[in-house]
């Protein structure tokens, strides 16, 4: 299916925003695949930053072959989508206190669940190396604490650092982020007895549960067990994630 | 317009199967093709008990390829039959099962657990680079092919095609092996064995090392193997490695492959075998072949 591109700006260095036409109406936390062009065989799964009436956003940073060509794209340029995939965040009325912690690139699928959010207590904490981005987005819908590791903005440290401070208030944890910001949301959320959903990433062949490619490790009665990315996940609870 | 082909005592709607492993067990695809269209569903590779395959990463994107490690995950022979047949029995088409023992003793138990209705054929999978027992190991020795072929036989009367691996010297010894043994088909080719290293850590990128490209990249390969194992056997051939288009697959048939499978291009277009199917049946209109099997062996060299 064609799609056709509302705008794709970089809004900071190599880091881009892309808006497409998609009719599929999607669900926080899943994701879409996407035909970068080029050379590329294999379409790329991108999260979903936020939907409105038709529209889609994606973000991604600039780290290879795929998403280098998916920079050079122009607006009313078409491409080749297909989603939405996966089992994204649950959202649940019974909890009054969301904790919602972000890493990175990992952040903007977080924008689409925070807006999906209805409860009254949201804290947003996002991290970043250096320059923070959707930081004013993301006010719409929570108190958000932003820290990056050279004190450019915000507190200096790690999103770990600014959660000490406000764990105590949360119901419930959603992450998402690099691996070791995973593990250590993870171990927070086990520490204090917080459920906690957090999304993972896999490098995906087929996107849709068919290959067996993107395999996520997980607990399981006889010892663990590999779930799909791109099925199962890529939302998977902490407690049952084994990094 | 007759598209239907034979193989064994089977009778196919039309030669346009998918490839094992990179079908699931049609669950997924069913969202974007009618199963009822295919000529066959080759299903995700078997063992007798459950297997939970290698740790990711499982995939790596090559120029026009792709090279897996996923180690044959799959829910063993009985998962399947309980929780993937029932779906694929719905369908009116038919359901090859590949099958993977560790040993010659565990494909004649899959085997005999496997002859029941809804199953018409079984693949033995000699041929998967990615695993530590079984696969490869017995796919690159004649005798093995030979042996496994015969005992698996012996146990059943459904169709018996043997998968076979690309990474050997002269493909025709193991065709003849399968052949001798008793298949009634040998399908090719398997992924061939392949590696990719990170610079920076100067680490290889999958934990075996080793892993099996399969796509675009390997079809000049895959067809080579096909029409140098047809010379060798009176058997049908079934090609794969790397189709992605009605062009290729009546390449495959020309020089001897009775069916093709589709396997990686089902990542990249999940619609793709619709369109090929269409591709091949344009082909005979255009140049006025009534019977698919006209196509089958006629290259001219």
């Amino acid at each position: 299916m064609k799609h056709t591109i509302i705008r794709n700006d970089e809004i900071k260095s190599g880091v881009f925003r892309m808006e497409f036409h998609f009719e599929d109406i999607p669900m926080p936390g899943q994701f879409v695949m996407i035909d970068c062009g080029g050379r590329t065989l294999l379409k790329r799964p991108f999260s979903i930053c936020d939907y409105n009436e038709g529209k889609m956003t994606v973000m991604y940073q600039v780290r290879g072959k795929g998403t280098y060509n998916l920079s050079k794209i122009k607006v009313n340029d078409e491409i080749d989508v297909t989603g939405p995939h996966g089992h994204g965040f649950d959202i649940f009325d019974k909890f009054n206190n969301i904790l919602v912690v972000g890493g990175g690139i990992g952040i903007p699928p977080l924008l689409f669940l925070s807006k999906k959010l209805k409860s009254k207590n949201i804290n947003i904490v996002l991290g970043f190396r250096s320059d923070a981005f959707l930081i004013d987005e993301f006010s719409k819908y929570g108190n958000v604490l932003v820290t990056t590791e050279d004190g450019s903005y915000g507190m200096k440290g790690y999103v770990t650092d600014a959660m000490k401070e406000i764990i105590n208030e949360a119901d419930i944890i959603y992450g998402c982020g690099p691996k070791p910001m995973l593990n250590a949301i993870k171990d927070i959320s086990e520490k204090y007895k917080i459920p906690c959903q957090i999304s993972v990433e896999e490098r995906m062949g087929c996107g849709i549960g068919a290959c067996m490619t993107c395999a996520c490790k997980t607990l399981a009665e006889d010892g663990y067990h590999y779930k799909k990315v791109c099925k199962d996940g890529p939302v998977f609870w902490a407690k049952e994630v084994v990094f | 317009m007759r598209l239907k082909v034979n193989i064994g005592n089977l009778e196919f709607k039309n030669p346009v199967f998918v490839a094992s492993g990179t079908f699931g067990f049609g669950k997924e695809y069913s969202q974007y093709v009618d199963l009822n269209k295919l000529g066959a569903i080759m299903v995700k590779g078997l063992t007798l008990n459950p297997k939970e395959g290698n740790p990711p990463p499982r995939i790596y994107e090559t120029p026009s390829g792709i090279l897996n490690s996923v180690g044959l995950q799959n829910p063993g022979v009985d998962g399947f039959l309980k929780d993937e047949l029932p779906f694929l029995k719905k369908f009116d088409t038919k359901i090859i099962v590949n099958i993977a023992g560790e040993t010659i003793e565990e494909f004649v138990t899959m085997a005999q657990k496997l002859d029941i209705d809804g199953v018409h054929a079984l693949e033995l999978n000699v041929s998967c680079p990615n695993v530590k027992e079984g696969g490869m190991a017995f796919g690159v020795n004649p005798n093995s092919i030979y042996e496994i072929t015969k005992r698996v036989k012996y146990v059943t009367d459904k169709t018996v095609i043997v998968k076979l691996t690309p990474n050997v010297a002269d493909i025709k010894i193991y065709a003849k092996a399968a052949e001798d043994g008793g298949a009634d088909a040998v399908s090719l080719i398997n992924t061939i064995t392949g590696m990719v290293v990170d610079i920076n850590s100067k680490r290889p990128i999958f934990k075996n090392i080793f892993a099996g490209l399969s796509g675009p990249a390997v079809k000049p390969i895959a067809l080579k193997h096909v029409y140098e194992a047809k010379k060798a056997v009176s058997i049908p051939v079934i090609g794969m490695g790397g189709i992605s288009s009605a062009e290729d697959a009546i390449e495959f048939m020309i020089v001897g492959a009775t069916a093709v499978a589709i396997g990686t291009y089902n990542f990249i277009n999940p619609t793709c075998t619709m369109d090929i199917l269409e591709g091949i049946k344009k082909y005979m209109n255009e140049n006025n072949v009534s019977d698919i099997n006209q196509i089958i062996n006629s290259i001219n060299v």
